[in-house]
């Protein structure tokens, strides 16, 4: 059987119907994309955080999720309490070595797919409490870490871009993959 | 009754009082005994504060009591020997002394007898060593 190759001009409804009401409404009500680049719109725009602050960065997490820079501008205003309905875990804060298995066991707990966001230097990195008996020098130790946002603490601005930023990189994974630079702007 | 007719008072029946310039040390063996009369006779009702010092060849416990209706303090120390580090629990005199000694445990490493709960309090059970303590060696943290 010959396979019909879908012109480039010509819409594929085109090939079921001439009757120009139709066709118009469905060009201009249907988009046509793999599936999984429709589910990452979806995700990139409501983006689910886990409640969850462990220092003074959680205190810019809660600002930027009041009136003030309201994250509900962009859709990520849903902080869930439990980790079964979140898909972003905002680390805002020092991870103790008491609390890392802890963070641990709530990032288990998020359904797939999940990303981490690393908020301020205690998470990036440990901060000025990387020499510290008791901090985990920074949040990829444990967890596999997509976004870093420097800052101490970083203000809410900076996690709003940040947010974007996840967002950039959940719409576009591959280029995030191989040149990580395309997907800021 | 001002403190340092207190202290005067307290000199008189406790042979091992020191009067310092703002405390007053006594012998760890009668320790327990000065500070329940400090509570029932004289009505130091709240201990505000207890902490230990890392001195060279010895520890100190420092206790800071109170009364909340004169609002007046005291502060009471005692020595504590580095090798045996255990002195008596004021949980019997004022039981808010379980989380403080708790710390002082954790970070101190000094037992304290009589308590109820011996536990560390901030850092994680299968930490090793007491790291307020001068010797505590730790290494570790950023990588190199």
């Amino acid at each position: 059987m010959e396979v019909k190759k879908p012109s480039p001009e010509r819409h594929p409804v085109e090939e079921l119907t001439a009757d120009p009401v139709i066709v118009e409404q469905v060009k201009r009500t249907i988009a046509l994309a793999p599936l999984e680049k429709l589910l990452n719109l979806a995700r990139a725009n409501s983006l689910w955080p886990v409640t969850f602050g462990l220092a003074c960065c959680a205190i810019e997490m809660m600002a930027a999720g009041g009136p003030r820079f309201d994250l509900a501008r962009f859709g990520y205003e849903v902080f869930r309490p439990s980790p079964r309905q979140a898909d972003v875990m905002i680390v805002a804060g020092t991870i103790t070595k008491k609390m890392a298995p802890y963070v641990r066991r709530i990032y288990d707990q998020m359904p797939e797919p999940k990303w981490v966001v690393a908020m301020g230097s205690c998470a990036i990195s440990g901060g000025p409490f990387v020499d510290s008996y008791s901090v985990v020098p920074g949040a990829d130790k444990l967890l596999p870490v997509d976004v870093y946002i420097p800052g101490c603490p970083p203000r809410p601005d900076a996690l709003i871009h940040g947010m974007l930023l996840l967002k950039e990189k959940v719409k576009n994974p591959k280029v995030v993959e191989s040149e990580p630079w395309k997907a800021i702007k | 009754m001002e403190s340092n007719q207190i202290i005067q008072e307290l000199k008189d029946k406790y042979r091992s009082i020191e009067i310092n310039k703002n405390s007053v040390t006594v012998a760890e063996e009668e320790l327990l005994p000065l500070m329940r009369q400090l509570r029932d006779v004289y009505g130091f009702n709240y201990l505000t504060d207890e902490t230990a010092v890392d001195y060279k060849d010895y520890f100190e416990i420092v206790y800071n009591v109170c009364r909340l209706c004169r609002g007046d303090m005291l502060m009471i120390k005692t020595k504590v020997d580095k090798e045996k580090a255990a002195v008596p629990s004021m949980f019997s005199i004022w039981p808010g002394a379980v989380w403080m000694e708790r710390e002082i445990y954790d970070l101190m490493g000094i037992n304290f007898t009589g308590h109820p709960d011996m536990r560390r309090i901030l850092l994680d059970d299968n930490f090793e060593g007491h790291p307020l303590r001068k010797d505590f060696k730790w290494t570790g943290g950023r990588e190199v």
